[in-house]
């Protein structure tokens, strides 16, 4: 019978009706600390420490703290020092304030070479769904469950429904996989993917990175969905060879693999057909990800949305955003750039924003950021001299973390700034209270950086 | 957990779509390691504004798509710790409606105009044994999966739920289906 990726990999993993066995749970510092101390109240164990990794993402300050202990914030130290001691207490790996392989648990997953094709990975955090990359069946959950996974590696889950998205064609000169996914969820809607695991197939996804793949699985949640997927292919697979997660018979692994791709014939739920060639770079203009035009559009008028409801959620987001209807996307002054996240924080992010600013400045009066996704991206981007180019820039060069993503550190927005930021969420106060939050590619970012406004890249030298 | 049978009294309206965690409960109380306490945080920008005022009843209609976006568990904490029993919504995002079942917030799915005339009728009664809310707009049916509502209505711990199937998995395991991952206290 033909099996779509999806299935494939649900059913190798049912324990019992509605209960599936997870292989890795990934654990930080902010949505743990009440699931240890369920686990403690009712003297329960960790099943499986081996099968479980933590690291200090989500609050870590960016400037260089070497240790948890000089945290200078009280209720941010506390937290990444009760990691500490949990992951002490319950035998469970921990990428620490000083580790050299600590960042975005999204991006070590990855780069450690834990995250693999076939796998089912959870996370109490949203944008677990990145790891579906590699052909993994990967979601966020909350700290109930992360407690439940932690006593039991399994979570009871009803089996959600499956939806594929054939990109046919290619993407156009300077149009990136985030631009792709903005225009994926600005054409479904926030609520769109509700309910589906969704397999990214088509030419335009074949011809992405592994890295392009990370984002677009990354913003599935921004769309609604429960998990976001890539068929593993070469590609996969020479991203992983080498890496110390992967199995020590490595060509087996690699076998067993490549039986996981959707099979011909096989059915999905839903299945929407999108024109890669006619996406162009996209800049959000609201409070919602699907709040999104192309870059060469004006701010839309809330009187043209399909529904009343739209349009008084139109006004209230332009009302928040300080924006007038009709206003050229490329005439919006930006006061800040985030370059980082686990949307847009790996090398070749960091690569490509690089190639933009190199031998250029930021616009005066711009505050720039870049903060890699991890210790290694860090270091990686260092032996390549890209922080120098950033510096030279006038981009201030961070240690790695969430940062300015969700702004639980001081790297935040002040009231009214508006930012250009590579991240995936533009929700009122995200960055910062009053803080105005325009997504964007790496590229995107890096040129807004220069003009001080967005500029339509594909013209843009 | 306690259980859930009955859930009736005054409504409090949030007419908005797409309301997100973030609003409900913004980041910098995220780092407390504390589960309660977090009614006093709830909507803690648009309640400070006075962009919106919500009375802290027994039961919350919201916009389609509520609790959308991060997956902090945080955000179900605030609406129960701040008096709210249940959320009536024509859709929930997937993380948001399991973290409520977690901790006894019931959500309930009614179609937008079933929503409209609960939010008219300011008073309800939520039954989840027939799965039906009465209120002076009419009687309306709502779906909600079966493991589920036996959980909720007789406020059963999940994690002690599933070690008690704990010999499904040590077979699982002892079959050699949880061995194919990496090991990650072996990196």
């Amino acid at each position: 019978m033909a099996n779509n990726l999806f299935e494939k990999i649900w059913e190798a993993h049912e324990v019992d009706d509605d209960l599936i066995y997870i292989d890795l749970h990934l654990v930080h510092e902010v949505t743990s600390p009440q699931a240890f101390d369920g686990l403690r109240l009712a003297e329960r164990g960790l099943r499986r420490p081996d099968k479980t990794l933590a690291t200090a993402d989500h609050n870590v300050p960016t400037d260089g703290t070497p240790t948890a202990r000089l945290i200078a914030d009280e209720l941010s130290r506390k937290q990444v020092e009760a990691l500490e001691a949990n992951c002490e207490e319950f035998g469970i790996p921990l990428y620490s304030l000083g580790s050299d392989r600590r960042g975005i648990v999204h991006v070590i997953g990855p780069e450690l070479g834990v995250t693999q094709p076939g796998m089912t990975i959870v996370c109490g955090d949203s944008h677990t769904s990145t790891h579906g990359a590699f052909g993994a069946l990967a979601f966020g959950i909350g700290t109930s469950e992360v407690e439940h996974v932690l006593a039991t590696q399994c979570l009871v889950q009803r089996r959600p429904k499956s939806m594929r998205i054939n990109y046919a064609g290619e993407l156009g000169f300077g149009v990136t996989a985030k631009d792709l996914i903005l225009a994926t969820i600005g054409r479904l809607g926030v609520g769109g993917m509700q309910g589906y695991a969704v397999e990214y197939a088509g030419e335009a996804i074949r011809a992405l990175s592994i890295e392009n793949r990370m984002t677009i699985c990354n913003m599935t949640i921004e769309g609604g969905g429960r998990a976001g997927m890539v068929a593993p292919d070469e590609k996969t697979f020479e991203y992983l060879k080498g890496r110390p997660g992967v199995p020590a018979d490595f060509d087996a692994a690699v076998a067993r693999w490549s039986e996981l791709p959707t099979d011909e014939g096989a059915g999905f739920d839903k299945e929407i057909e999108v024109d890669a060639p006619a996406i162009s770079p996209m800049v959000t203009w609201g409070t919602t990800p699907g709040m999104v035009v192309q870059v060469t559009d004006e701010v839309p008028d809330p009187a043209t949305m399909d529904s009343p409801a739209d349009g008084e959620a139109a006004e209230r987001a332009l009302a928040y955003m300080d924006l007038q209807p009709g206003t050229p996307m490329t005439e919006i002054p930006l006061d800040r750039i985030f370059i980082g996240s686990c949307t847009n924080s790996r090398i070749s992010d960091l690569r490509e924003a690089a190639s933009i600013v190199d031998g250029r400045k930021l616009a005066s009066s711009l505050r720039g950021m870049v903060v890699p996704g991890s210790q290694q991206v860090k270091a990686e981007a260092e032996a390549e001299g890209l922080d120098e180019v950033f510096r030279s820039a006038g981009f201030e060069w961070r240690e790695s973390g969430c940062s300015a993503c969700l702004g639980m550190n001081p790297d935040i927005l002040q009231p009214g700034e508006r930012c250009a930021s590579t991240s995936n969420r533009n929700f009122e106060g995200r960055q910062g209270a009053g803080g105005r939050t325009h997504l964007v590619s790496p590229k995107m970012a890096a040129a807004a950086a220069v003009e001080g406004t967005f500029v339509d890249i594909r013209d843009w030298s | 957990m306690d259980a859930i049978s009955l859930i009736e009294g005054h409504v409090a309206v949030l007419d908005r779509n797409d309301v997100d965690t973030d609003q409900i409960m913004p980041k910098q109380f995220l780092k407390r390691v504390e589960k309660t306490g977090y009614g006093e945080f709830l909507f803690y920008d648009w309640f400070r504004s006075g962009e919106i005022e919500l009375e802290p009843h027994p039961i919350l209609v919201a916009g389609r798509n509520f609790g959308s976006g991060s997956s902090r568990e945080h955000a179900v904490w605030g609406l129960k710790d701040y008096g709210f029993d249940a959320v009536i919504a024509p859709s929930f995002s997937d993380i948001f409606y399991s973290n409520c079942t977690k901790n006894g917030l019931l959500p309930v799915i009614l179609d937008e105009e079933h929503c409209r005339a609960v939010a008219a009728a300011g008073e309800a009664r939520i039954d989840l044994d027939d799965q039906t809310v009465n209120c002076a707009g009419g009687v309306f049916q709502f779906e909600i999966d079966e493991d589920i509502k036996h959980r909720l209505t007789n406020g059963l711990d999940d994690v002690a739920m599933t070690l008690a199937r704990g010999e499904a998995i040590d077979r699982f395991e002892q079959a050699g289906k949880a061995d194919a991952g990496p090991v990650t206290t072996a990196l």
